[in-house]
């Protein structure tokens, strides 16, 4: 059969953002996928290194639109680490209930993107306003619905207000409360588990080979996720599991994601009974137009929503970073990963392929 | 797979018969979060203009313009510049608010923009005290048009909070010698900093510059400060001595009006720069050996100056560098001023004023101690020989109260310079100091000194001071009155002396006062009033006068002394050259300006060097 060049994106209705694929294709079938990124790149990474530490906060978090704050929280620990700075007890569990939040968000906007693309729209709906309600709380904690900049070297800019916590339980019991709705409608819909079944799979050692992390490689099996392996702020006070699925599909990815979700929020209610009523939230940094830190290099990783987050950060002794380099888990999983999942698939499962690896593009192109 | 599970979406319906969940807005009304960051909002009366808010802004949405008609007060910090909005640019971060000093820059709620028109985007914000236009109350409010000039009053978000500040409030403290162990002998009370702590301190620096308008002879203070934080004394002092000759001390003494315009100081503790100019100077153990400044080349040009005090030692640096010969009177044994035979030991050691003086003398200024002019020799020679000459002669002589039997009394600056540099005197038991200022303060505090030092183990020994005014407006600073306390000085603040009394053998047996009725009068100027009925009796074997000084013209021929002609607070009259009304001679220091400071003398030095400059220049050969 002849082969068709076809290119998906960046203005698609089935694309993820600025974003797009050229697709090699026999009939409908997929031969070979190229992922072309770069619609989106901002220079982040250059322009970090014209503003001073501080400064930098308000940039970082624009990496990610949708899921700013592990962004904040990868160049706080890795300004830390560089600086010799520690976070006092209350600022690692108002931080880990923060970041909770935001992969609660986070995962929320990803049933959103995701049903929407494939046309539930009742349950996209249902997302938006959930996560709108869990704003309304980033609203309230940090002053921001989106862009929070919350963080700062040393653990949080400000407490949580009176009452906060109270007002978040409640919150999530609202949205958990909705969980068998979710599932009847969506996670566990027939119609849905037959779009989602058995496409994209992403065997465990290709995912591996490939470089996958967070939920694609949840859905094959693996419990592979940094808040274990490498315990930052409060993650190790806490009790919590990795849910995992086996068959590395589109519909096992998803669920991982499911579950994450549910198990933040009980790590959020665990956070917060541990959490020490009282201290400080953050350790004081020196005055931030005079603050050089010392020359050095560090690496740091947490767990974002969409899996290992790294962050490579350089100083030379100045007031600004010399260099700095963040490893995204949409990078694998927008180029590499994803191309490997749409061989041999329809073109008719493309955005359902790409919504199921969770990529962002923003974090593509820094 | 059970069939049910294609019926069980269903289950969705129930949701049709649900109130919708989405605010029908504007009509239903949005709750905003508290720290809601939205367009931002200053209070002009506690915005000093320093503009950290445009230093740390990530995207240079602040910028810092100057506004016709607002006041500048460099002394206390204020300029005329107010941020400017571009909200374009801005992110809504919120540094801005954090970064403030004084605390006048919050964000309110508000963030709805309605225009046609994109220029409006700039933005100079005020707060409802100043701009009643924009923050419109609830009835006057309308959400159709809201926009950056239409918001609502009192509708505060994200506001600057002193816990959460990104600068650091509180100072390094200095360490010192404890009041009991201090109060015994004239050891040096500050032990300075070292170098962490001053490192540390310097960090604390906003590079506001309010400072450098606030001291009067404009030292460049936040970039010797910030070579004190780069760990380069050197290059501090460097910098420090293109307007400050006299760093050790100036480092002591100082007067310090730039901590007083300290950005930080109005929420917190201003930077001590005058600790960390003290630091520079004695991290550089020998100035001629380290410090790379030269002398210019000679201009043939002679300047004859009357007075070592800060002014003159400044001036013939100034005048030095330039090329001119300068040589340099005093009376004294040797270089400082009054600052040789005024601050205590405890406060001035002789050897920081030396090592000062030996720098200036290294350079090639040539001094004649031991000097009076007048005495040893003539000021007509002196004003022949010379093609100018600056008279920096200061306050020498004591006032006295003048009160029935106040003969009796010491007199503050002679009892001062004896201690000093003299002969130390024999105090009482029971010592009263009349005065209230920063003199009188050493004089009660060095008099504590010596009572321990001559009645070792005695408890009966006593120090009062008496003075016009009452506590909230005596003239020492705040420091002063603090660290007398800690030595166990008392005060009677309010009471005016009557009568030194006498017993039978004429020896003073204490100080009869009566109540101050006030200090001064409607226009604010120095007129004490007393209830003459309300007296009180203090007892004493000692009664030292330091009420203030003035200077001895003495040493001007008749003729000359007729010329010079002085301001309404009797001061020496000098033009913008710093010249007085005798041509060919300058003034400067004490006798010109009324701060009575160090610093003041400098900058009357520059003003003064710059004066002979163009005199010299311009005068025919």
């Amino acid at each position: 059969m002849r082969e068709l060049k076809l290119f998906y994106g960046p203005q698609h209705l089935g694309m993820v953002g600025n974003f797009s694929i050229t697709l090699k294709v026999e009939g409908d079938r997929i031969v070979k996928a190229d992922a072309n990124p770069g619609y989106l790149h901002r220079g982040f990474e250059k322009l970090m290194e014209q503003r001073t530490w501080m400064q930098n906060f308000p940039l970082v978090c624009r990496i990610n639109v949708v899921e700013p704050d592990h962004m904040e929280l990868i160049y706080s620990m890795a300004v830390e680490k560089l600086a010799g700075i520690e976070v006092p007890e209350r600022g690692k569990y108002t931080r880990s209930i923060f970041c909770e939040m935001a992969r609660v968000a986070s995962h929320l906007f990803g049933a959103w993107a995701y049903a929407n693309m494939l046309g539930f729209d009742t349950v996209a709906n249902w997302a938006m306003y959930h996560r709108d309600l869990l704003l309304d709380m980033f609203e309230e904690l940090t002053g921001a619905r989106v862009y929070h900049v919350y963080l700062r070297p040393g653990g949080v800019r400000r407490d949580f207000p009176n009452g906060f916590t109270d007002k978040l339980v409640k919150t999530l019991h609202k949205i958990g409360g909705k969980v068998p709705d979710y599932n009847a409608t969506f996670f566990e819909n027939s119609l849905f588990k037959k779009r989602a079944e058995g496409i994209g799979v992403v065997t465990r050692e290709e995912a591996l080979r490939m470089g996958a992390v967070g939920h694609t490689l949840k859905a094959t099996g693996m419990k592979y996720d940094i808040r274990k392996i490498e315990p930052y702020d409060a993650y190790d006070q806490v009790e919590f599991n990795i849910p995992t699925r086996k068959n590395g599909d589109a519909y096992s990815r998803l669920l991982a994601i499911r579950d994450d979700m549910i198990e933040s929020v009980h790590m959020i209610f665990k956070l917060i009974d541990k959490m020490p009523k009282k201290g400080a939230v953050y350790t004081k940094t020196p005055n931030p137009f005079k603050w050089n830190i010392p020359k050095g290099e560090a690496y740091v990783r947490c767990e974002s929503a969409r899996g290992e987050l790294g962050l490579y950060l350089v100083s030379n002794g100045k007031n600004k970073p010399y260099r700095a380099h963040f490893d995204t888990p949409s990078y694998n999983h927008g180029l590499t990963v994803l191309e490997k999942a749409l061989e041999g698939e329809s073109i008719s499962d493309v955005g359902n392929i790409m919504m199921s690896l969770y990529v962002v593009a923003p974090e593509i192109d820094r | 797979m059970s069939k049910t599970s294609y019926l069980n979406p269903f289950k969705a319906i129930k949701y049709l018969f649900k109130k919708p969940q989405t605010l029908r807005y504007p009509f239903e009304t949005l709750e905003i979060g508290d720290r809601c960051r939205g367009f931002h909002k200053n209070d002009w009366e506690k915005c000093t203009g320093c503009g950290n808010c445009a230093d740390i802004c990530p995207n240079k949405a602040i910028e810092m313009v100057k506004i016709d008609g607002l006041e500048v007060k460099p002394e206390e910090g204020k300029k005329d510049e107010r941020p400017q909005l571009d909200y374009g640019r801005c992110c809504f971060c919120g540094l801005c608010v954090d970064i403030c000093p004084p605390g006048s820059l919050s964000l309110t709620k508000d963030f709805l923009h309605i225009h046609f028109d994109t220029d409006t985007f700039t933005f100079i914000p005020k707060d409802e005290k100043l701009d009643k236009e924009t923050y419109k109350s609830e009835e006057d409010y309308s959400i159709f048009q809201a926009s950056i000039v239409h918001r609502k009053e009192n509708y505060d978000g994200f506001s600057p909070d002193m816990r959460y500040a990104l600068f650091e409030p509180d100072r390094v403290e200095m360490p010192e010698v404890e009041p009991d162990v201090r109060k015994l002998s004239f050891i040096e009370q500050v032990i300075g900093y070292n170098k962490d702590e001053a490192k540390k301190e310097a960090g604390r620096c906003l590079e506001c510059k309010l400072c450098e308008e606030a001291c009067p002879a404009h030292l460049k203070i936040s970039d010797y400060i910030d070579a004190i934080y780069r760990d380069d004394p050197k290059e501090s002092l460097e910098t420090i001595y293109e307007d400050n000759p006299i760093p050790s001390i100036c480092g002591r003494i100082c007067m310090a009006h730039c901590e007083d315009a300290c950005s930080l100081q109005i929420r917190g503790d201003s930077l001590a720069i005058r600790w960390l100019k003290r630091y520079a100077a004695d991290q550089i153990k020998n100035f001629k050996e380290e410090l790379e400044i030269h002398p210019g080349e000679h201009t043939g040009k002679k300047v004859g100056i009357i007075g070592a005090g800060p002014s003159g030692l400044s001036l013939a640096y100034f005048l030095r560098l330039q090329g001119h010969e300068v040589v340099v009177y005093d009376e004294l044994p040797g270089g400082g001023g009054i600052i040789r035979t005024g601050p205590p030991i405890y406060r001035m050691p002789l050897e920081a004023i030396d090592k000062d003086v030996n720098y200036i003398e290294s350079l090639g200024v040539e001094f004649k101690f031991n000097t009076k002019v007048g005495k040893d020799i003539d000021f007509e020679k002196l004003l022949s020989e010379n093609d100018a000459v600056f008279m920096g002669i200061g306050n020498t002589i004591s006032f006295s109260t003048r009160v029935k039997n106040s003969e009796k009394c010491a007199l503050a600056l002679d009892f001062l310079k004896d201690n000093k540099i003299g002969e130390q005197r024999k105090v009482g038991k029971k010592v009263i100091v009349i005065g209230g200022g920063n003199v009188a303060m050493d004089v009660a505090r060095e008099s504590i000194r010596l009572q321990h030092i001559q009645y070792p183990d005695d408890e009966s020994i006593k120090t009062k001071i008496v003075s016009l005014e009452d506590w909230d407006e005596l003239p020492a600073t705040d420091v002063e009155v603090k660290e007398a306390k800690e030595e166990y000085i008392r005060f009677n603040p309010a009471w005016g002396p009557k009568e030194v009394v006498l017993d039978d053998n004429g020896n003073i047996k204490g100080l009869e006062c009566k109540k101050v009725k006030s200090v001064f009068d409607e226009n604010g100027r120095f007129s004490p009033t007393f209830y003459e009925d309300k007296t009180i009796f203090l007892k004493g074997d000692m009664i030292i006068e330091a009420i203030g000084q003035r200077a001895d013209f003495s040493f001007l021929p008749e003729k000359l002394n007729e010329k010079l002609e002085f301001t309404k607070r009797r001061k020496v009259k000098v033009d913008e050259n710093g010249m007085t009304t005798i041509p060919k001679v300058f003034a400067g220091g004490d006798i010109v300006n009324i701060n009575l400071d160090a610093v003041t003398a400098i900058a009357d030095a520059k003003i003064a060097a710059q004066g002979i400059e163009k005199y010299l220049s311009e005068k025919p050969v």
